[in-house]
């Protein structure tokens, strides 16, 4: 790889950071065959992991950082002084080829900045995939964000060759679109996130292959005043309406070049955390978004707890739950119990009633669970106790004689 | 030997290969079992057998055993823990004394031990296909050899093979680990000795630039090492060429991070690009040739299909015709309606008096969906999905040609036009289609396809006396 491409890779995977989604799941297993180079194992596989905790798994850049768009939170917006380059096709895929024989990644997420029109950049994005896959023989994993004011002919063809298609909302409320966001509009992006989702459920439906692992999403919080609950009704009815997948979370963070519009402190990253575990109480739980938002203050989840255990001592009076006797959507309303540890405990009381040190070995996180769960050999005495909430989120600061 | 003479003689001694070998261990247990000894009388090694141990009886048959048993097996074989072994035959033993749904109780104590083995085997085989890296090398003859050093925990050189086949079947590649090392030339996978750091190559020519890639992705404004260091422990980081940039990552991240807070809002330094903004609105095809180009050069979205078959006809023509899919000899020629069914039309056409030159036809579906049965390639009608997967163009196609009745012949037609699905005959006539004047009939294929000559002649009547009220219709 010559020193320019390599010059113009850290300036596009630089620019393509921001973009909180990195999963290579969800595809149907594949092998290539005797010529071809790649598979998919299902569940993904994270390559990497940078110093801020996040995983590599696909190479993620932008085909270009040149953008017509002027959207306030991205560092690439026209009015941004930022470097640019652009690649070209068979740039991205000499390098997508070269990184994945070498075992650096699990495939290509593939976006990019909006070149001389929505639909001549989406045609290059596709374009990029379809010479992975038609004349590579690449099998590895592809995803494409879909720019939603391109024409719906391109979610067509993109949906051939992509894993999964991924149309950015980029701010969860349509006002702050608009004011942040001037090229966009929530029309545009609700419209190509419903052909999107139409086809994926008839190619399911036919047995034919389009985005086989859905489409997905990502929103951006803290670049407004949105609070946390009416993030989480957003995604409720994103998943409810469109069959998103995923929908990302990505706490605003300060970029270079930052814009004028733009808060001047990030929202804590605990934040980011505490919605993708609302969104899993929400997809997998049974919880609504009322409850979880009753959970915190004024729409906001609890920095401090957990979602689930916000609501747990918020609702004290639905506990204790008997971990013997209860139903699994009971027993998903333990804190510290997940959807594994229900499991395994209703697997082990077929066999015999549990005591602690049975559910010591279901669970790893017991402690937080114990003062919400009866067991033969345990009745919990602290879920009455006014200072519960501290003992379980861990002592208020020390205070010493000075 | 019998299992009662043993038990006198002392402990049973097991001697296996060293590292994971679960075909001794296999063997064994059948011997073992079929002799009915106990777990207590047995004892496992992988060194030289000592003198006071008696010996193992003699080989026995396979005897079922449950599938989750057989996993786990598979697993717990390779981890590094001696005690392996003797875990597993509990555990097979138990499974054949009157415990035979044992796992599915996974609080039981040595289900959850074997559980917890099973699980950071697990953990290695995932982390060895994640953090492990090929470097390429040419030999003399100019063929590539990937080739990775790679130090697993576990003795799990064998189980990962697979993955590594099936994902790299086309490179000839090598694994090289402290264990033992895996050969594959594209086609035949051979294991091979021990090998040290020092046998692979000491770099490549991408990894300069998969380092840059790997420092750009990072956001100092995020540091999370003890997130970074729970995923990719330290262990692994001195075989990565990434991980070697870390310290100086973590270093200059708060200095980079402050200076981008610092940094105010600053002025564009280039022009603002009113006019490519402007232009950016202008993306469509303008005319039928543009859009008929992207049709041509777009990847068809039936199976079988070979091109696309545009419409053809006058721009501005009174009627347009909108048939299925383009049939074998459509595709052959690259022109819609010139086979059997587009004879049959234009004959018809012709008695109705619609004048061909003011007629466009094409189809809903643009490319020939067809399976190969011997020799020939038979037409398969489109699914639902695939219509709409093709309704845009159309829909852009007959905006160009702005024709005053749109025809629909056939099902696929209707549902193309429409947008759904409409029962044909129910609702055969005069019609609309999205605020365009509209006519359902239909498809000529159906008319050579009636067997009953009488039927048949009424059938073609009937179709010709809906063409002239399509003809009408265009008044």
């Amino acid at each position: 790889m010559d020193e320019r491409l390599s010059a113009k890779l850290r300036i596009l995977a630089d620019a393509a950071k921001y973009d909180a989604s990195c999963a290579s799941s969800g595809a149907p297993r594949r092998v290539a065959g005797k010529t071809g180079l790649g598979s998919t194992t299902g569940s993904g596989i994270c390559h990497a992991y940078t110093p801020d905790g996040r995983c590599v798994s696909l190479l993620k850049i932008l085909l270009t950082n040149y953008c017509l768009y002027d959207c306030a939170y991205c560092v690439n917006r026209r009015s941004s002084n930022t470097p640019r380059a652009r690649f070209t096709v068979d740039e991205v895929v000499a390098i997508t080829l070269g990184f994945y024989k070498r075992n650096y990644i699990e495939g290509l997420f593939l976006s990019s900045g909006i070149i001389r029109s929505p639909d001549h950049t989406m045609e290059q994005l596709m374009l990029v995939a379809r010479k992975l896959r038609r004349d590579s023989g690449f099998m590895g994993y592809i995803h494409l964000k879909t720019i939603p004011e391109a024409s719906p002919w391109l979610i067509e063809q993109a949906g051939l060759w992509a894993d999964r298609l991924s149309i950015n909302l980029e701010l969860p409320t349509d006002a702050a679109l608009s004011r942040l966001a001037p090229e966009k509009s929530a029309t545009n992006i609700k419209s190509a996130m419903g052909q999107t989702h139409e086809r994926i459920v008839e190619a399911k439906a036919e047995r034919r292959r389009f985005s086989p692992a859905g489409q997905s999403t990502q929103v951006i919080v803290g670049a407004d005043e949105t609070t946390d609950e009416s993030v989480l009704a957003t995604s409720a009815l994103l998943y409810d309406r469109y069959g998103l997948s995923r929908v990302y979370y990505s706490a605003f963070s300060p970029i270079p070049e930052p814009s004028a519009l733009l808060p001047l402190k990030a929202p804590p990253l605990q934040r980011e955390n505490r919605l993708y575990q609302a969104d899993w109480l929400l997809r997998h739980y049974g919880f609504t978004v009322d409850e979880i938002a009753g959970g915190g203050e004024g729409g906001m989840l609890d920095l401090k707890a957990d979602p689930k255990l916000a609501w747990a001592l918020k609702n004290r009076d639905r506990f204790p739950i008997d971990v013997n006797t209860a139903p699994r959507e009971l027993l998903l309303r333990i804190p510290g119990l997940g959807k594994r540890a229900v499991d395994r405990i209703l697997a082990a009381r077929r066999h015999g009633r549990l005591r602690l040190a049975d559910i010591a070995r279901l669970t790893a996180s017991l402690k937080r669970a114990l003062p919400f769960l009866v067991a033969l050999d345990h009745r919990p005495k602290t879920l009455d106790r006014v200072d519960l909430r501290d003992r379980l989120i861990g002592q208020p600061e020390q205070l010493a004689l000075f | 030997m019998r299992g009662t003479t043993i038990a006198t003689s002392g402990p049973v001694e097991v001697v296996l290969a060293e590292g994971a070998d679960e075909e001794g261990f296999r063997r064994a247990v059948r011997r073992l079992i079929a002799a009915g000894i106990p777990p207590e009388q047995v004892a496992w090694t992988t060194d030289t057998p000592s003198l006071f141990g008696a010996p193992l009886p003699e080989a026995a048959p396979p005897f079922p055993l449950p599938r989750q048993a057989a996993d786990l097996v598979r697993l717990v074989h390779c981890h590094r823990e001696p005690e392996r072994h003797a875990l597993l035959y509990r555990l097979i033993w138990r499974l054949r004394h009157g415990e035979k749904r044992l796992l599915s109780n996974p609080a039981d104590p040595l289900v959850h031990r074997l559980q917890q083995l099973a699980k950071a085997v697990r953990r290695d085989l995932h982390k060895m296909h994640a953090f492990l890296r090929f470097r390429r090398t040419v030999a003399a003859d100019g063929a590539e050899h990937f080739v990775a050093w790679f130090e697993p925990d576990h003795f799990i050189l064998a189980a990962t093979a697979q993955f590594f086949v099936d994902r790299f079947r086309s490179l000839r590649w090598s694994i090289l680990t402290p264990e033992g090392s895996l050969h594959w030339d594209g086609e035949t996978l051979a294991r091979g000795p021990a090998a040290s750091r020092d046998d692979a190559p000491k770099t490549d020519d991408f990894e300069a630039g998969w380092r840059g890639y790997y420092e750009a992705a990072f956001n100092p404004a995020r540091l999370n090492m003890r997130a970074t260091k729970a995923e990719m422990p330290k262990k692994y980081w001195r075989n990565m060429p990434e991980a070697q940039a870390i310290p100086e990552m973590i270093r200059t991240a708060p200095s980079r991070v402050e200076a981008m807070i610092e940094r105010e809002a600053q002025m564009p330094a280039k022009r603002d690009p009113q006019k490519a903004v402007a232009a950016m609105a202008r993306q469509e095809p303008g005319s039928l040739e543009e859009l008929n180009r992207i049709i041509a050069a777009s990847e068809p979205l039936v199976p079988g299909a070979t091109r696309a078959v545009l419409g053809e006809g006058p721009v501005g023509a009174t009627w347009a015709f909108v048939g299925e899919q383009p049939g074998d000899q459509e595709d052959l020629a690259g022109r819609p309606f010139v086979g059997p069914a587009g004879q049959l039309l234009d004959r018809a056409m012709a008695e109705a008096g619609i004048d061909r030159r003011e007629v466009y036809v094409t189809n809903a579906v643009k490319h020939f969906k067809f399976v190969v049965k011997g020799k020939k390639r038979i037409h398969s009608k489109p699914t639902m999905g695939e219509i709409k997967h093709y309704r845009w163009w159309l829909g852009r196609e007959l905006d160009f040609v702005a024709p005053r009745v749109v025809v629909a012949l056939g099902a696929t037609a209707v549902t193309a036009l429409a947008g759904r699905a409409m029962p044909l005959m129910a609702n055969r006539g005069p019609t609309t289609f999205e605020n365009r004047k509209g006519y359902i009939t239909v498809h000529p294929s159906y008319l050579l396809r009636v067997p009953d000559p009488e039927a048949k002649a009424e059938a073609y009547a009937r179709f010709v006396a809906d063409l002239r009220e399509i003809r009408g219709l265009a008044a």
